[in-house]
């Protein structure tokens, strides 16, 4: 029988490709296993609409923050215009499926192509310019983007927005937040791996190595132009499939939400969460939504009590406030995010009783 | 794991029809910055096992000619040739693929990475698999990695640096970072090798470690290699060929010898004084 | 004609109110290398709380207006102290969303006490400052605001061409670490920049809540408007900022007058990337040596 592996004390590999696994012991692969039995055969079952559709939400958000994980944290390129290739993401989906008939199965990775070719366009500018340079280059591409998916109203519908119907699949139709739970889930599960997969790999490597020293990298044999495109497209591509995934979920598409604000949140996410850490934009991701709906409850109680109900309060300053707070206590005093509190807490208990 | 002392695969040249060749021809170069003459004029050119070595002052040019060469500056005039290719201006990562690899002056290593994730890196060009394998990391690409994996163990034990591979290298030693350097232009398989100081702040034993490990490629495994160094017992004792450079033009060009004896290089070097 | 003359006065004014609020933002930039997106936020924050001096304390207009500038320097001080200090040194991504957190907590509080709705200053500006000639005609808040500008431009420029605190900045803004070994106090550097550069944007919201009324929404919106305006006037020339903000106005005006009105919002972004890709470092901004 094949002797199971737990945490060692040192390094006894015997074989290189021992050091190639995802996880470093077949106790972290055990724990996965029975998260994912539990995530598909229970969840589900069990949870309330309600919750079912916040974690619906957060299965949605955290695509697109792996992707903008693989941009910034990964290849270092700051972009403010991942809220607009969502955007890209859930209005093909939604011109696909309304104008072209264009089946569901088809049409996720379809949105996700185009979104991923808009990003690579608006990547190019990442040719020229580095650091601050190209922030304010995908900034104005956000502003762009957000101009065109308002003003090209034959296309898009303006300000009034596209209307979805019910997908199916083989036959199967998805009307309700179980059924997309399974859709949602089943595509984070596959994108997590595929985005973990393609990280290990020299593909990954090279990211890294442009974000640490794009000098250097070149020097490595790297195209860091083309790599850089890559990235871009990549990292439309977990945004377009996000988008196209909302865009079915909320049954209409406006542009509204797909503003700058949604870009700055996403960065949010991915500092929260951890950068450079695929589940890390996970955490962040859950945080982020866990944020917003406990302020929306809160908000809701407090109108309630009167006193506040008269102050005409609303949710939308609170939210402001306490995810700026959140993002400048995250950046202060735990740079590295959740991903590394959660390292710390593991290995906390790993070692547990002993202090070290 | 055994220590490796024998020639690493990648010197040995299995198939004949890949066999390195490394000739280089610099022809006429100039390079300005505003007007600053970097380079002006400048001819030379390097020959299928040979080991050059460029010298002069601070400020001659030696790593801007480096810089051209590998596609990081842009020169004004002139013609690069490349085992008879025109390769002037073309990108860094281009004359990579083509045999050209490098160290930097100023350590360009990844300091936050260990010594082996650097050393895979200068894989790069050898991974020959496609994102969508990749992305669902096939038995293919993990064998792949694999042999990469043992290509850069048999670097690791020629250039000695078995117990540093897992440390960061931001962590190390200058010294040993010059060699993780060298180790990570080495990955790159490069025809021709060009060093820009391999032996800054290095100290006496390194430097002694440093001339072993080049003067075994060199000598015993043919490598071409271009070498700038301010170390002039260094350069003497191991170079065949010496250029010269001063204000950005060549000042000589000859065997060691010739080059010491030269009453222009000593003048470049101590000044024009009068008494030579 | 006269078209054409209107709107390029307007554009004029408006372009220099973009070039007034961008002036800030490009102290940052010029010591700190920080792209500050709070900067919307800090022109609001002064031109509110002008508007709190004003209704709710009662002072006297030149009072108030005394208070709110020493306000903005205090609070661009305490910003720098307690939240950017910290990151010195750090990855630009950090600096960056430290500063749209900044953003974030402060339109929060303004909504919070403020709310979200226009307010208006009470009339407060002496009629003889307006200037009416033909078709031109140029209300005071302008004439106020160009005299202020003016001001504050001459300020500058002897500040940072003579002052040694001002060419302490230049050095720190060139090289951090040669500054910091040459004995230059890079921290009290950054926070003066900080503290001058909130001063700037409290007035230049203030001149902004003269001319619009103020809005937490439309205020913060301004400060996007100064990206266009800082990287074609080249981020690190304060009196690029002035210039990029006249040329941005005029354009923005005329795409509005003659091509149309939805363009004018988008127009500046287009002119934004085309720069980045021809001249990264703007029309008086300067490049960077990058050395192998
Ligand atoms: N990117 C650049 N921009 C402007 N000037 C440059 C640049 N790179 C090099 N120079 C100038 O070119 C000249 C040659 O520099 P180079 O670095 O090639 O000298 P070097 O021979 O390598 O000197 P050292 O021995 O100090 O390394 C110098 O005057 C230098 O200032
Ligand atoms: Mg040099």
């Amino acid at each position: 029988m094949k002797k199971f592996r737990f945490h060692p004390c040192g390094n006894y590999h015997e074989r290189y490709s021992q050091e190639l696994t995802i996880f470093e012991t077949d106790f972290g692969r055990f724990w996965l296993c029975i998260g994912i039995l539990f995530l598909f055969f229970v969840l589900p079952f069990v949870s309330s609409p309600y919750f079912l559709y916040v974690l619906n939400t957060i299965g949605i958000i955290s695509i697109a923050a792996i992707g903008l994980n693989i941009l910034i944290g990964f290849t270092g390129q700051i972009s403010l215009g991942h809220g607009a290739f969502i955007g890209v993401g859930a209005y093909a989906a939604a011109i696909l499926a309304t104008s072209l008939g264009v089946p569901f199965l088809l049409s996720i990775p379809l949105a996700g192509l185009i979104s991923a070719l808009v990003g690579m366009i608006f990547g190019i500018p990442s040719g020229r310019l580095k650091g601050l340079y190209l922030t304010i280059a995908t900034l104005a591409g956000q502003i762009i983007i957000e101009y065109v998916l308002i003003h090209w109203e034959s296309l898009t519908k303006g300000t009034m927005g596209i209307t979805i119907p019910r997908p199916n699949i083989f036959g199967f139709k998805l009307d309700n937040d179980q059924s997309f739970f399974f859709v949602i889930f089943s595509c984070l599960v596959s994108m997590t791996w595929i985005a973990t997969n393609v990280m290990r790999t020299k593909f990954g490597r090279a990211f890294i190595a442009i974000r640490d020293n794009d000098r250097a990298a070149e020097g490595m044999g790297i195209p860091i132009f083309g790599y850089k495109l890559l990235s871009f497209g990549i990292s439309s591509f977990y945004a377009g499939v996000a988008g196209a995934l909302w865009a079915y979920y909320m049954i209409s598409v406006t542009s509204e939400p797909f503003n700058l604000g949604l870009s700055v949140e996403y960065i949010a996410m991915v500092i929260i969460g951890g950068l450079g850490s695929i589940t890390g934009s996970i955490y962040g991701a859950i945080f982020i939504t866990f944020l917003n709906e406990i302020l929306r409850i809160l908000t809701d109680i407090l109108m309630n009590v009167g006193v506040f109900a008269n102050a005409g309060l609303n949710v939308a300053p609170l939210r402001e406030f306490f995810f700026g707070m959140a993002i400048i206590m995250f950046i202060l005093f735990e740079p590295r995010g959740l991903a590394e509190v959660w390292r710390i807490i593991r290995s906390h208990f790993r070692l547990w009783p002993f202090p070290y | 794991m055994k220590a490796y002392r024998g020639k690493p695969s990648i010197f040995k040249s299995n198939n004949p029809d890949e066999k390195k060749v490394a000739d280089l021809e610099v022809r006429n170069l100039s390079l300005n910055f505003g007007g600053v003459k970097a380079l002006n004029d400048v001819t030379i050119s390097v020959h299928n096992g040979e080991l050059v070595a460029i010298i002069g002052p601070n400020g001659a040019g030696k790593t801007s000619l480096l810089n051209c060469i590998t596609g990081f500056y842009k020169s004004q005039k002139g013609r690069i040739f490349f085992n008879g290719k025109d390769i002037t201006n073309l990108p860094p990562h281009h004359l990579v693929r083509i045999g050209i690899g490098r160290t930097f002056q100023n350590i360009e290593l990844f300091p936050g990475m260990t010594v082996l994730s650097n050393l895979l890196l200068a894989r790069h060009n050898h991974c020959k698999y496609r994102i969508s394998p990749a992305s669902l990391f096939l038995s293919s690409v993990r064998e792949e990695e694999i042999r990469h994996r043992r290509v850069l163990e048999e670097l690791i034990d020629f250039l000695e640096i078995q117990a540093i591979r897992k440390k960061k290298v931001g962590s190390l030693p200058y010294g040993l970072m010059k060699r993780v350097e060298l180790g990570r232009a080495l990955a790159l398989e490069p025809a021709l090798l060009i060093l820009d100081e391999p032996f800054a702040g290095m100290n006496l034993e390194e430097k002694e470690d440093m001339v072993r490990f080049l003067t075994e490629m060199n000598q015993a495994w043919g490598q071409t290699m271009i070498l700038v160094e301010h170390d002039m017992s260094i350069v003497m004792s191991i170079s065949k060929r010496i250029v010269v450079l001063n204000f950005g033009e060549k000042l000589a060009e000859g065997a060691p010898d010739e080059v010491r004896d030269n009453i222009e290089v000593i003048k470049a070097y101590l000044g024009d004084t009068g008494r030579v | 004609m006269s078209f054409f003359l209107q709107l390029l006065i307007n554009g004029l004014s408006i372009g220099f109110l973009y070039g007034l609020s961008a002036m800030g933002f490009v102290m940052i930039f010029k010591s700190s290398s920080v792209l500050n997106f709070a900067h919307g936020e800090l022109l609001a924050l002064g031109a509110f709380f002008f508007l709190a001096m004003i209704t709710w304390a009662q002072l006297p207009i030149a009072v108030a207006f005394l208070v709110t500038l020493v306000g903005c320097f205090i609070l661009g001080f305490f910003i720098e102290r307690f939240f950017l200090r910290p990151l010195i040194g750090e990855h630009l991504i950090y600096v960056i969303m430290l500063t749209v957190g900044l953003a974030s907590m402060f339109k929060g509080i303004m909504l919070l006490v403020w709310g979200g709705n226009l307010q208006t200053y009470p009339e407060f500006l002496p009629k003889f400052l307006s200037i009416q000639w033909d078709v031109i005609n140029i209300p005071p808040v302008y004439s106020a605001a160009i005299i202020i500008g003016m001001i504050f431009l001459i300020l500058f420029g002897i500040f940072f061409k003579y002052s040694s605190q001002g060419i302490f900045m230049r050095s720190v803004a060139d090289n951090q670490k040669a500054a910091l070994s040459l004995g230059v106090h890079v921290q009290r550097v950054f926070a003066l920049s900080w503290a001058i550069a909130a001063l700037v944007a409290g007035m230049s919201g203030i001149v902004l809540g003269v001319i619009n009324g103020i809005n937490v929404h439309d205020l913060s919106a301004i400060g996007l408007k100064v990206f266009p305006v800082v990287i074609l006037g080249g981020l690190d020339s304060i009196g690029g900022a002035i210039i990029g903000g006249l040329i941005i106005g005029v354009l923005e005006t005329f795409t509005g007058g003659y091509l149309s009105p939805s363009l004018r919002d988008v127009v500046p972004y287009i002119i934004l990337v085309f720069i980045l890709m021809v001249k990264p470092y703007g029309l008086f901004g300067l490049k960077e040596i990058e050395r192998v």
